[in-house]
Parts: C-alpha cells; structure tokens; sequence
C-alpha cells in the first residue's frame, strides 16, 4: 500500500499538537503543599488523655448523621463493630482498630509493670489514632477519580463516595495507614475522619474534640494549635498550667501539673506536614507511629515522574519519524499491513 | 477416546464422540442460516479455517477442555465476585489492599505484553524486516495481556459498575489515572495493530488500506504508551516509601519496571514463537529466535547493573542476604530471571541452540513475574504484618487468576486457527 509521506507527517503533527492541547491541564496541577489560609486542626496530648473513649463514642454518634462521614441512606443506627474480644462478638461496639466503621480509635502502650503513666519503661500512655488531615495528602494525589479532596479553605480531607471506584490506592498511599474499606459491602466506600466538616456550618467542630473532658483533644486554627504545643514544650515538667478544654480558644481551663514530653510535636514536617498534631509523654515511635514516613510531601514523588509524560509523547513523536524518514529513505512505496 | 454412545444413546454419543474426536469445526455452520445473508457471510468467512489447515490446530484436545472448564470457574466467581463485593471474594484487607489480582494480573500481565511495542517498532519504524514474521503473533499475544490486566483490575476494584470514572474525572497527579488512561487507549492501539488480519481474513480491501495509512502513527502511539504504561505500574509505588521495602523500592522504581518489562516481552515472544512452532506445525525462524536472545541479553545486563546500583546505593547488599523472607524472594527472583539466563546466555552453545534459548526464556518469565508479586504483594508485607494484616490468595482469587490465564491461552489459540497469524508459513 502506499502512503504519502507528507500526508503520514501531517497527522503526526496534529496528534503531537492534540495532545499539547489535552495536557494543558498538566501545567498547574501540582499540589500545593502550603497550609491553607483558614487551616484547622486538632491538637492531641497523650499526657492529658485518660482513655476515656468518649471521642471514639461521640465520633461515631455525631458522624452518623447526614453529611456525616460515616452515614449513609437509609441508615437507622451508627455502624457499630460487628467483632470485638472473644466471647464478645457483636455484643458490644468494641472497635480493635480503624475500621470502615470506627474514624478514631484510643489505643493504649504499655511495657513492663505499666505503673507510670507517660513512661516509656514500666510504663504506659494512651494515643489516638486518626487521620492527620495532611497538608499535600498523598490518600487525595493518588485517587485517579478526585474523590478524595482537601478543602482549599479550612484544609480538612473530604471523600466523595460517588466519585470513588474502589481501587484502595488511597490506603496504600496514606503513610499513616488510615483509610479503611467497607470490606463486608458490595458497594462499598473508603471511610476516614472528615474533621467534622459537616458540622462547621452549624458553628460546631470536632466531635472529639468537643466531648473531650480532659482537654487531651482540642480544636482550632493549625497556627494556633502550633503555638500552644510549642508553648507546652517550653514549660518545665512538674510545674502547673491551666490546660484548654475543647477548643484552643476555650476559657474553660483545666489546671494541672505538666508532664515530660519525650519528642517535639508531631506533624509538623511528618509527609510535609499535617493539620492535626500530636503530643506525647513516651516517643511516637513506640507508640506505633513509624519512624521512616519521609519529612517532606510524598505528593512530589509521583510528581517529578508524572511533569515528564508529555515529554516522553513528544520524544517518541519527533524521535520516531525522524527514524522512520531514516530507516525508510530508500524505499519509495513502503508497504504497511 | 471413550465411546460416550453407550451411556447417552446412539444419537447423542455419536454427536459427543465426533466432538470428541474433533471433526467439527465452526467452518460447518453455515451463518447465514442464522443471522442472515450479510452478517453470515462475514461470519461464515471468519471461521472458515482452511488457510491455517496446515498449522494442524486442533480446538478439542483435553487441554482445551481443562481451559474451558478453568475460564466456567473463573466466571462463577466473576460473578459472585459481582453480587457480594470484594470482602466477600478475595483475602484482602486494610493493611493488604492491593493482591494477588493487581501483583499477577495486573502488573504481570502488562509487563508480559511488553514485546508488542518492541516488536512493532522494530518492523514499522526501524524498518528491521526480519521480525516482521513474528509481528502479529507479539501484537496479538500483548491485546491478551492487556486484556488480562483490565478484565481482573475491574473485578479488582470495589466499584466496578463505575471504573470508567477515571476517564471522564481526570487527577492528573494519579498514577492510577495515567495507568488507566493508557491501558484503555493501548487496548485500542493494538486492536487497531491486529485489524490487518481480521480485515485480510474477511478480504475487505478498503479497510486494511485505511488501516495501512494510520499504521506507523498507531505504531509510534503504542510505543509511547508502553513505554509510559510499563513504567508507570512501578511508579504507582513511588509514594509508598515508607510500605514498600527499601529491597524494592527506589526513586528509579518507574525505570525498573520498565527495563525488565523489556527483557520479559522479549522473552515471551520467543518463547511464544518457540512454542507455536513446537504445538503447531510452523517452523520457528530462527534467526529471529536468535536475535530475541541477543536482545534479552543486552537488556538483562542493563537490568542487572541498575538492580545491583540499586542495591548497593540503597539498602546494602547485606539487606538481600540476612535470610529474610523478602530477602529470600529477591535473591530467587534475581537468581532465577536475571543471573541464570544472561550466564547461560554467556555461552555460545545456548545463544545458538532454540531449545537452550526456550529454556532461558521461561526462566526470564518465572523470575519477572515473580519480581511483580513480590513488589505488588509481599513486598509491603513487613509494613503489613507489623499493622497486623496477614494475606493469603483465596481459593476465589487463585481461581480467578487461573481462569485468566487459560483464557489467554485459549483465546490466542482460537486466533491463531481463524485469523491469518503467520502469514509467511501459507506463501
Ligand atoms: S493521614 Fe492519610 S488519609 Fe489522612 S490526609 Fe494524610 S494521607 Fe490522607
Ligand atoms: S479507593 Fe476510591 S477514594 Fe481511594 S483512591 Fe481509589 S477511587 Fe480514590
Ligand atoms: S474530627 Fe470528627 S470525625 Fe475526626 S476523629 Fe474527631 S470526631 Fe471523629
């Protein structure tokens, strides 16, 4: 057969330039890695929490609601765990873990005697794990249908479940393990903290935060969560400072000794940074928290491979026919089957 | 052969044995009887097996039943994979989300589709005509990888009723959106590479004109694609560094994937033409047998320097030798698809013998595809296991895979008895 050689170049240009065109969205599509302007958080100190669990119970409550991240249609009652301790199955709601059903769980560390709280040796510490509302989430780069989203405005980390396929890449890419499948559906959704961003508009915030009796859990603006855990890492151990209840801002206060914390806060730089932040008495790593999650955005990794896409098209293109023109040079009729 | 006319009555077992036996092939229903004169015709000249008389396929050997019988189980299970959801079919969970599905199906089953782009550039845009024989077969071996890849990654994901949504929400910052993007896009850049001989087949000149015309342009597409797609299955773990295991993961993971994608599809299609030529009567040309092997050798080494910079850049050599699991794996995998072949490669007597260089390409087939298994499911099982997740392929996945896999194989086979496959073994 044969094939006109200007008519072949002309349609390799128009396919180079088509896609040139499609891949305008390429140009701003890295991910910021700036902490939005409106920015909230949470501020969790170990060394307050009683493990009282009254977040995990509230968290359940208050986001089986509509609009809340763990509702759906038609739903009569909040998930409840359908596993729990031996001889206790589906008795009581006993998560053991995150799950598609349980957004924040209280856990608890303890080693030899555990006499004292907020010791490493011989002794024993609460945390709370949950999403950390990272500032360029890896669980939101990877999604290939956007259903996660991070809110441009006050940074908490949304999920759209109508745009989700299901691929779970979001729960291989979070670092920190969050995001949960609803394994036991057959139209199932990721599940994870949403910060309670449903509950803004009504001029409320974070469930666990606010039903937080001790002050561990409180709300506020990142910057201002920031600051006041700085401020903590300052005070002396033993000395007496009237802790927040429920929100930074709060005037209700509880007054009491302050504790040794073990590190610096953390989620500052942890995968670049996160909105919530932690505070401990005994280190994060033996809390579970690992040690190799990079110091900078993960986002980046996938990007710096990514920007060189359309290069490869465009190499490949101009490459390929001046190889073909080459190869081809000294057949006048190339035939093509 | 069983007389099956003393158990089902004469009428039937005679119709039973001559199955059986073979003697019917689809070329004896007459199509138009059915669907009209126009579409029969069309379909009566598709199944009319008589070029491909002399490659002696036979569709009913007990192989073939053993396939048929693997893909009847794997849509069973397709099929309750459909109705109770992804919980209920396979061993997964929150700390194992990603198995056996993504690491063999997936990720093997691109990476064993890699010798079309190979191929094909080498025949259309290098002009090297000497692969030209093979260019079909290679082309057509890739549509069945790819569809291997996009019929499991449906099944795979929660949702499968909506996994065109990539497609029409584009996140340009996922890797998964590219691989999906190109994985549809590819299936249709070689469908259009195999048109030619569907359109032979059915003797439609005009089309296999117009499909003549676009061919180098499709050709340069697929090359881009490949080169992207192969990549990008590795660059799917580039944000895990903390899961993945430093003894896999490397910022050059994309290139990784890559080069040993390479090394495989030249393996898989001289494997492919050695074994079409040992089943079917064709005769395997073997300096293009040969010049595959030099390939695999050139690319191996290529291979090996990268994974050992790697190794000693990265983890250390002692992380592969502590006797750990994974450290086991790798050393197997290496051992197995990289180091064994290019040694043996190393001798003339192998580089030149056909059955020597088919014993070198299955061991290259083993050791990449357990690389994918290894980097797709165990090679997050320290990160796993210490979360508290534990994961075995269930009976259900582990069906699904085989069922995949023989529909390939069947799927091939039927092409290459109605299609016009090696079209220099009738001139
Ligand atoms: S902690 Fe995980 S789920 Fe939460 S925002 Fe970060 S990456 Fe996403
Ligand atoms: S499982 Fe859903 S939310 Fe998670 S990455 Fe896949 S499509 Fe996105
Ligand atoms: S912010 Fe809301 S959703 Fe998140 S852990 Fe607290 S109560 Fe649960």
């Amino acid at each position: 057969m044969a094939i006109s050689r200007r008519g072949f170049l002309k349609g390799v240009a128009g396919g180079g330039g088509l896609i040139l065109v499609s891949g305008v969205p390429f140009a701003n599509a890295r991910m910021s890695t700036e902490l939005p302007p409106q920015a909230v958080g949470l501020l969790y100190d170990a060394t307050l929490c009683i493990g009282c669990k009254s977040c995990m119970v509230n968290c359940k409550a208050q986001n089986s609601v509509p609009g809340g991240a763990l509702y759906k249609k038609g739903m009569k009652a909040p998930p409840y765990e359908s596993k729990g301790p031996k001889g206790d199955e589906g008795i009581w709601d006993a998560p053991q873990e995150l799950s598609g059903k349980t957004l924040n769980i209280i856990k608890v560390y303890k080693n030899g005697t555990a006499e004292t709280k907020d010791t490493a040796v011989n002794g024993y510490s609460f945390f709370k794990q949950q999403c950390l509302h990272c500032i360029t989430p890896a669980c939101v780069s990877v999604c290939p249908a956007g259903a996660f989203r991070k809110d441009p405005e006050n940074g908490s980390v949304y999920y759209l479940a109508e745009r989700c396929i299901g691929c779970r890449y979001c729960q291989l890419a979070c670092p920190f393990g969050v995001p949960r499948y609803e394994w036991d559906s057959a139209w199932p959704e990721v599940r994870k903290c949403q910060l309670c961003r449903h509950r803004y508009a009504e001029g409320k915030y974070s469930a666990c935060a606010e039903f937080c009796p001790t002050g561990a859990t409180i709300f506020g603006k990142v910057v201002d969560l920031r600051n006041e855990a700085r401020y903590r890492l300052t005070l002396k151990p033993g000395t007496e400072y009237d802790f927040p209840l429920k929100t930074v801002y709060s005037a209700e206060k509880s007054h009491r000794p302050v504790a040794r914390y073990a590190d610096g806060t953390y989620g500052l730089t942890e995968a670049g940074g996160t909105q919530n932040i932690m505070l401990s008495g005994v280190s994060f790593e033996l809390l579970g928290f690992r040690k190799n999650i990079p110091h900078s955005d993960l986002p980046q990794l996938t990007w710096h491979y990514i920007r060189k896409i359309l290069w490869v098209f465009a190499g490949v293109f101009t490459g390929g026919t001046a190889i073909y023109q080459f190869t081809h040079r000294n057949e006048k009729e190339a035939s093509h089957d | 052969m069983i007389d099956t006319t003393k158990y089902v009555g004469p009428k039937w077992g005679g119709v039973i044995n001559r199955f059986m036996a073979d003697e019917y092939t689809l070329s004896d229903i007459d199509a138009t009887r059915y669907v009209g004169s126009k579409l029969g015709g069309v379909i009566n000249k598709f199944l009319d097996d008589t070029p491909s008389k002399d490659l002696g396929i036979k569709m009913v050997t007990p192989f073939t039943l053993v396939l048929v019988a693997l893909i009847g189980l794997a849509a069973v299970v397709a099929v309750y994979r459909l109705i109770f959801g992804i919980g209920a079919a396979s061993n997964l969970n929150d700390f194992w989300p990603w198995g056996l599905w993504i690491g063999f199906d997936v990720l093997g089953g691109v990476a064993m589709a890699a010798g079309a782009f190979l191929i094909a550039g080498s025949v259309y845009i290098l002009n090297w005509k000497k692969y030209k024989c093979i260019a079909r077969a290679s082309i057509l071996n890739a549509f069945f990888g790819y569809l291997l890849a996009a019929i499991s990654i449906t099944l795979d994901v929660g949702r499968s009723w909506v996994i065109w949504h990539p497609l029409v929400m584009w996140q340009v910052n996922s890797v998964m959106f590219i691989v999906a993007l190109h994985l549809v896009l590819y299936l249709c850049t070689l469908g259009t590479e195999s048109s030619p001989m569907v359109f032979e087949k059915l003797g439609w000149p005009r089309a296999l004109k117009g499909v003549g015309r676009i061919m180098v342009g499709a050709v340069m597409f697929g090359v881009a694609l490949s080169l992207l797609h192969q990549s990008s299955l590795g660059a799917n773990y580039l944000i895990v560094p903390a899961k993945l295991s430093p003894i896999y993961y490397s910022p050059l993971l994309p290139y990784h994937f890559l080069v040993s994608a390479i090394m495989l599809g030249l393996a898989i299609v001289s494997f492919e033409t050695l074994l079409t030529g040992k089943v079917f009567n064709h005769k395997p040309p073997r300096d293009v047998v040969e010049g595959l092997a030099r390939g695999v050798m050139i690319v191996g080494s290529v291979y090996l320097v990268m994974k050992i910079w790697h190794l000693v850049t990265g983890p250390g050599v002692g992380a592969v030798l502590d006797g750990s699991f994974l450290g086991n794996l790798y050393l197997i995998e290496m051992t197995v698809g990289v180091i064994l072949p290019l040694t043996l490669l190393s001798f003339r007597s192998v580089r030149t013998s056909l059955e020597r260089i088919f014993v070198v390409d299955i061991l290259v087939i083993l050791g990449v595809l357990m690389n994918r298994m290894d980097v797709g499911v165990f090679g997050v099982s320290e990160y796993a296991t210490r979360s508290g997740g534990d994961y075995f392929p269930s009976i259900m996945e582990l069906t699904l895979t085989a069922g995949m896999i023989a529909f390939a194989i069947l799927g091939f086979k039927f092409c290459a008895k109605y299609l016009p496959l090696f079209p220099e073994s009738h001139h």
